[in-house]
């Protein structure tokens, strides 16, 4: 059961019961949908990005807890970054979740997102961690559609 | 048992009821384990296992009967050709079809119905025409009628459910217009194992000329099937849900039906002649089977079917209600457990939310348990919308299944809500 346990951490099942930064932003300035098509998950992203700096995240929808925890640190870590710090982060969740096995992610970058690693053991499981990101990513790009397939 | 389902008739009532530590033997996959739990396999109604006389058939085909069918005068073609003409025998007596030329082999129930869609659609369906599904169906049997539809500006009508997952019998009856050309519907739910009463709706489309499409992937596996008696004009199924082997399943048409139908694809083995300006085509069902067909995979469906009335059909119906009602009233217990779900026939699956605990989650730790049932959507998404969900868990049966299996199952649960609320 121990590769359950890396999954399922106490921070992932604590934003998953309690996820921050959920709902929508009035007038964002960035938004985009995110979906898995695989298990039809949908995911909202909004953001209020003023002089290049995040100034409000939520997101919105419905998800496993592994999608809906993912969001949740997400919004949690990019709340009052640039856009530019915003985007180091991605780069190194996608170290996190998809990089090869010897990529060594920034803990320090990642904060408590590092608790995702145990995603990497359930490969069926990772496009739920990765549904936010790609939303965040399709959302900063202007893009209002994004999806994990 | 009620009369919406399905009573045995073609079988008789074997005098043994079904023992399943028997047929449990009868499948080597389930020996094996997961991690380092036994495998519980309650996946069935997205694909059944396979019994060794299955397995047998495959590998007896390559070893001993292999080649091309209907051409060859060599011995190995004759044999093989002589089989697989007599796995269509087998098929049609599976389902009592009055001729084994009703029976066409296609991949699966998804290649039956846009078969039925493309090619009887081009004949039958015009601009302006209505085609009835159901609110139940599963992706296969909407997706190649919203295609027709696309393609000559004709209307897909949904038959309604109520909140129990049944169909709305009253709604469908208003549905039927004078614009109806074919009525398609799912006889058992993948979803949630609603039973539709098939026979009563089938006679009510005929009383006003319609014909009727009956998508069996559900129900071929659980109940022994009477084309004749049912009446309906096409009927199809896919094997490996029915214990055979993938890739490989049946085009039930009546045969007036299929001879007015023109061919789906082209090329070797369905045609009389060919010159280079004009082909005709073979009669039904060599028309509709074009190149080199799944030979092995129709011989063990053959097999498949021997084996099932080995153990008997009647035996079969028993035996699985028995484990449903004893699924549904266990599961019930778990706290915080829902069916979704509960129409007033049900067959093959249970579909069920746990709190707020998304499918997926339950899905992944039951897997780390040994404990294998479908989480999603079930390709099924406008009937998860209607129900309020996004996807649900389900566990679906086989005759092989026990209820020492569903005890754990149902532990398992109590176990995830623990965790997650």
């Amino acid at each position: 059961m121990s590769d359950l346990t890396d999954l399922y951490q106490e921070i992932i099942l604590d934003h998953n019961k309690r996820p921050r930064n959920f709902g929508k932003i009035d007038q964002p300035t960035h938004f985009a949908e995110g979906h898995n098509p695989l298990c039809g998950d949908e995911l909202s992203i909004f953001l209020d990005v003023q002089n290049d700096k995040i100034d409000d995240v939520s997101f919105d929808g419905q998800g496993c807890a592994i999608s809906k925890a993912s969001a949740s640190l997400m919004t949690e870590r990019l709340k009052g970054k640039t856009v530019e710090e915003a985007r180091e982060v991605i780069s190194e969740v996608r170290k996190l979740l998809i990089g090869p096995e010897e990529s060594e992610p920034d803990l320090e970058t990642l904060g408590d997102i590092a608790a995702l690693e145990g995603v990497k053991k359930f490969a069926v499981r990772v496009k739920c961690a990765t549904l936010a990101w790609h939303a965040l990513e399709a959302a900063l790009e202007g893009k209002s559609t994004t999806s994990t397939e | 048992m009620s009369n919406i389902m399905p009573q045995p008739k073609t079988d008789p009532i074997i005098p043994f009821p079904l023992n399943v530590e028997t047929v449990r033997r009868d499948f080597p996959i389930l020996d094996i384990h997961v991690g380092e739990k036994p495998l519980i396999y309650l996946d069935n109604a997205a694909s059944t296992q396979k019994p060794q006389v299955v397995i047998d058939a495959i590998q007896r085909y390559y070893m001993l009967q292999n080649a091309n069918i209907h051409r060859g005068v060599h011995y190995l073609s004759q044999k093989a050709t002589d089989a697989y003409e007599e796995a269509r025998r087998k098929t049609a007596r599976f389902i009592n079809a009055e001729s084994e030329d009703e029976v066409v082999f296609v991949r699966g129930t998804t290649e039956a119905i846009n078969l039925v869609a493309t090619s009887w659609g081009s004949r039958y369906i015009l601009e302006g025409d209505e085609i009835i599904i159901s609110h139940l169906e599963h992706h296969a049997n909407i997706v190649p009628w919203q295609m027709l539809c696309e393609r000559v500006g004709a209307h897909l009508k949904v038959i309604p459910i109520n909140d129990d997952g049944d169909l709305d019998l009253d709604a469908y009856e208003e549905l039927l217009s004078d614009q109806t050309r074919i009525v398609a519907i799912g006889h058992v739910s993948n979803a949630i194992g609603t039973v539709n009463p098939i026979k009563t709706m089938i006679k009510t489309a005929h009383s006003r000329g319609i014909p009727v499409l009956i998508d069996g992937a559900q129900s071929a596996p659980h109940f022994p099937i009477d084309v004749q008696d049912l009446d309906c004009d096409f009927f199809i199924a896919s094997a490996h849900k029915f214990y055979g082997p993938t890739g490989i399943g049946f085009l039930y048409g009546k045969a007036h039906q299929l001879d007015a139908m023109p061919p789906y694809q082209g090329g070797g083995d369905m045609i009389q002649t060919v010159t280079l300006e004009k082909s005709t085509y073979k009669k039904a069902p060599g028309r509709f089977e074009a190149g080199t067909p799944n030979i092995a995979g129709a011989i063990a469906m053959g097999a498949a079917i021997d084996y099932l009335e080995h153990i008997g059909r009647a035996n079969i119906v028993t035996y699985e209600q028995e484990l449903i009602t004893y699924a549904k009233e266990r599961l019930q217990k778990v706290e915080g457990l829902s069916l979704i779900g509960e129409p007033a026939e049900q067959a093959g699956a249970v579909s069920f939310a746990l709190d707020s605990v998304h499918p997926h989650d339950i899905g992944t730790i039951l897997d780390k348990k040994g404990i294998a049932v479908r989480a999603g959507h079930h390709c099924a998404q406008p009937l998860m919308k209607r129900l309020g969900v996004p996807a649900t868990a389900r566990a679906s049966f086989a005759f092989y299944n026990t209820k020492e299996e569903i005890d754990s199952l149902s532990v398992a649960l109590e176990k995830i809500r623990d965790l997650f609320v």
